[in-house]
């Protein structure tokens, strides 16, 4: 391999331009449960209030691995993973998929999500690469307002 | 209700009254109701309940005392079950604890008690209640971090070290994995030579909720119940003064059921734990005194008070007619309650000590034996020992200040509250009568009708509040643009790292062969469908882990996935 496909290669392992959705479609999202924890209400309720926005949402269910969320992602070519993660564990979990995307070539999927995250944790995710937390009493219209602004292809 | 008589004295003080007042309800209501303005265009409760202005004797007018109320202490027990309640005994103040390494949280459980906690209750990590080692790879990032970890019978008896088994009661918080908790437990108890029957306590183990609201499970909902019914029938053969099943509401309700719901289900719940162990051969007399009950305890003062109450009534008139029990003591509904966690706010968490005393208020004036106050910081983490204090002298402070608690029921004959509960039991009643025509709480779980239920009035309690018709102090009004910081609890992450060594040589250590026969014996036990509960003790004590009986059920009775329904 020539040092230029070598150099390309290992930007193309890091930071991409992140994914948005085309003019007039829909916007794509995973939202999914690491881990062992089962407190889905949080999952179920933005889920549903981002489908009634017109989002194609798919909803992993519980009890998924890091791996199992980053390739359900890629399979269903979203542009976007919300993780809700009340457990404690965010600061294992985020970084994990975070790793795997870059690994998988798909940083360019945008990583957001919530749940019961200190906001001194708040702040290391977002160095991580992690796009945006939204804490407990986010209204859902605030989350659809972020992901058409960033993901979209305008304010609504 | 029938209004007092007046007597000759209050006849002339109202004839000679220069003012015309109503004579009646509805004549009041139009001529005095009707021309008011209100603040709002309706009132409303979290539950969607419609709030009426007044609640007039009229609407009350065929009330029967006896057969609707009945005193303290007497079938259908809607006073209370204890003819003196808390003038005899107060509620226990059982605060749910635990985190990190079970050294930690037993510090935490002796913290508690010396400031006067009255009843121990034991929350455990993700893995334990999922039934993983914390060695197993799906426990990474989550030892210690929702609760205490617990894996081995070494890590139960640094739980309890330097506590009195024989003299507190323990609760513990585990479902899926109760069988092998309750094993350690006893195994612990007779390795310090105490006696089954000495032991006092609740293991929450109800499984049923656990696939409608909190989602902690290994096998599907049959086998789950039948390990649930194997506890409550050992419990009732060897640990007679042990509460083999708390049949829980709380996480129903916290997963977004209506005050209605949260109710209906969970007694719905309970009767399918009865139907089950009855036809296992129990007569429901031996079993029944010991099962108990978890309710949340929310923001509707009144609509919990009156849940609380419409609870006592419909399980007793349950117990007594469809299940011909002829024991009070099976027809008693005793119940600890907690406040609602969701309820509270990560914006100004100060404000939470305010929503957690009239929630506390609540649960006391609705009669509850055992209660959990909840910690101002828990929407950031688990609670430090400071905030846990607070928690904890709330239900001080109304035990010892308010009055509340010296006389029995004193809300009882307030038309609101007699009018509520009698909709609540008659809106309650109307839900199980569904379940029952589904085929039973079993049917309606495996075909998702709670599950349904409760995401419905979860997404349009946020839609209201998103609309503002829900108002939460701090979220959606009142909200403050420097927030103010509050110290929170940090899990060290090297907690893992020595659990994992510990389980580890735990391993090691074990006598191969006693734990190989051992492993086999509880695996034939599961397969010929007898009581895991002798197995699993025996199994225990020579080293058997959680995980490892949790991979036999997995084997056995399979594994249960999320339907992953919006």
């Amino acid at each position: 391999m020539s040092d230029e496909s070598a150099q390309n290669a290992a930007r193309q392992n890091t930071v991409k331009e992140p994914r948005r959705a085309a003019a007039g479609a829909p916007i794509r999202v995973l939202i999914a449960k690491p881990g062992l924890d089962g407190h889905d209400r949080g999952a179920k309720v933005v889920a549903r209030a981002l489908r009634d926005a017109g989002m194609e949402v798919i909803y992993t269910g519980l009890h998924q691995t890091p791996e199992m969320i980053v390739r359900s992602a890629i399979q269903e070519d979203v542009q976007c993973i919300g993780m809700s993660i009340l457990s404690g564990a965010h600061m294992t979990l985020f970084p994990e998929v975070l790793d795997l995307l870059k690994s998988n070539d798909a940083s360019d999927i945008l990583l957001f999500g919530g749940g019961i995250i200190p906001k001194r944790d708040v702040e290391k995710l977002k160095e991580l690469g992690v796009a945006q937390i939204f804490l407990p009493g986010t209204p859902t219209q605030d989350i659809i307002t972020w992901m058409r602004t960033t993901i979209g292809q305008g304010v609504k | 209700m029938k209004s007092k008589e007046s007597s000759s004295a209050q006849d002339s003080l109202v004839n000679s009254a220069p003012v015309n007042t109503s004579g009646s309800f509805d004549e009041w209501k139009a001529k005095r109701l009707a021309p008011q303005k209100e603040r709002k265009p309706g009132f409303q409760s979290i539950s969607f309940r419609k709030q009426p202005a007044l609640v007039a004797p009229e609407q009350l007018s065929d009330f029967d005392y006896r057969e609707r109320l009945g005193y303290p202490g007497e079938f259908p027990f809607t006073r209370g079950v204890q003819p003196t309640m808390y003038r005899g005994r107060l509620w226990t103040m059982r605060q749910f604890a635990g985190f990190g390494l079970a050294e930690d949280t037993n510090r935490r459980f002796k913290y508690l008690l010396a400031h006067g906690q009255t009843g121990l209750s034991t929350a455990f990590d993700m893995p334990s209640l999922m039934g993983y080692d914390p060695d197993h790879p799906k426990s990474k990032g989550e030892v210690g971090r929702e609760g205490v970890s617990v894996s081995t019978i070494e890590d139960m008896e640094r739980l309890f070290e330097g506590i009195a088994l024989d003299q507190v009661t323990v609760s513990m918080t585990i479902n899926c994995t109760s069988t092998p908790a309750m094993a350690m437990y006893f195994a612990m108890a007779r390795r310090r030579g105490i006696p089954f029957d000495q032991l006092g306590g609740t293991i929450q183990n109800d499984m049923l909720k656990e696939f409608i609201a909190q989602k902690e499970w290994i096998s599907p909902p049959e086998p789950s119940v039948k390990l649930s019914c194997d506890i409550i029938q050992y419990c009732a053969e060897h640990a007679p003064k042990f509460n083999g099943i708390s049949i829980s509401g709380y996480h129903i309700r916290e997963a977004g059921a209506t005050a209605v719901q949260e109710l209906a289900f969970t007694l719905a719940d309970g009767l399918a734990y009865v139907d089950h162990c009855v036809k296992r051969g129990m007569p429901v007399d031996t079993f029944a005194p010991r099962l108990s009950f978890f309710f949340d305890v929310h923001n509707d003062f009144f609509e919990e008070i009156a849940k609380f109450r419409a609870a006592r009534r419909i399980w007793a008139v349950m117990m007594r007619d469809r299940f011909g029990a002829k024991s009070e003591k099976s027809m008693m509904l005793r119940t600890h309650a907690q406040t609602a966690g969701v309820s509270l706010t990560a914006q100004q968490p100060v404000n939470n000590v305010a929503r957690v005393a009239l929630q506390a208020l609540a649960a006391i004036l609705g009669g509850v034996q055992s209660l959990h106050t909840n910690s101002m910081d828990e929407t950031l983490s688990l609670p430090t020992e400071a905030a846990a204090k607070v928690a904890l002298r709330t239900q001080q402070i109304i035990a010892e200040e308010s009055g509340v608690t010296n006389t029995v029921d004193p809300l009882g004959g307030s038309y609101y509250v007699e009018k509520l509960t009698n909709d609540i039991e008659t809106e309650a009643l109307d839900y199980i009568r569904r379940i029952d025509e589904m085929g039973g709480m079993l049917r309606a779980v495996e075909v998702g009708y709670p599950q349904k239920e409760i995401a419905e009035a979860a997404y349009r309690f946020q839609l209201e509040v998103d609309a503002k018709e829900q108002s939460i102090v701090g979220v959606n009004c009142y909200t403050d643009d420097h927030e103010q910081d509050i110290p929170t609890l940090h899990i060290d992450i090297a907690s893992e790292r020595l659990q994992i060594e510990r389980v580890k040589a735990f391993k090691q250590k074990r006598d191969v062969t006693k734990h190989k026969a051992a492993i086999e014996r509880i695996r034939a036990d599961c397969r010929a469908k007898v009581n895991v509960m002798p197995s699993l003790i025996d199994g225990v004590e020579v080293g058997v882990t959680l995980g490892e009986i949790s991979d036999i059920y997995r084997e056995v009775f399979g594994v249960y996935t999320d339907p992953g329904l919006i």
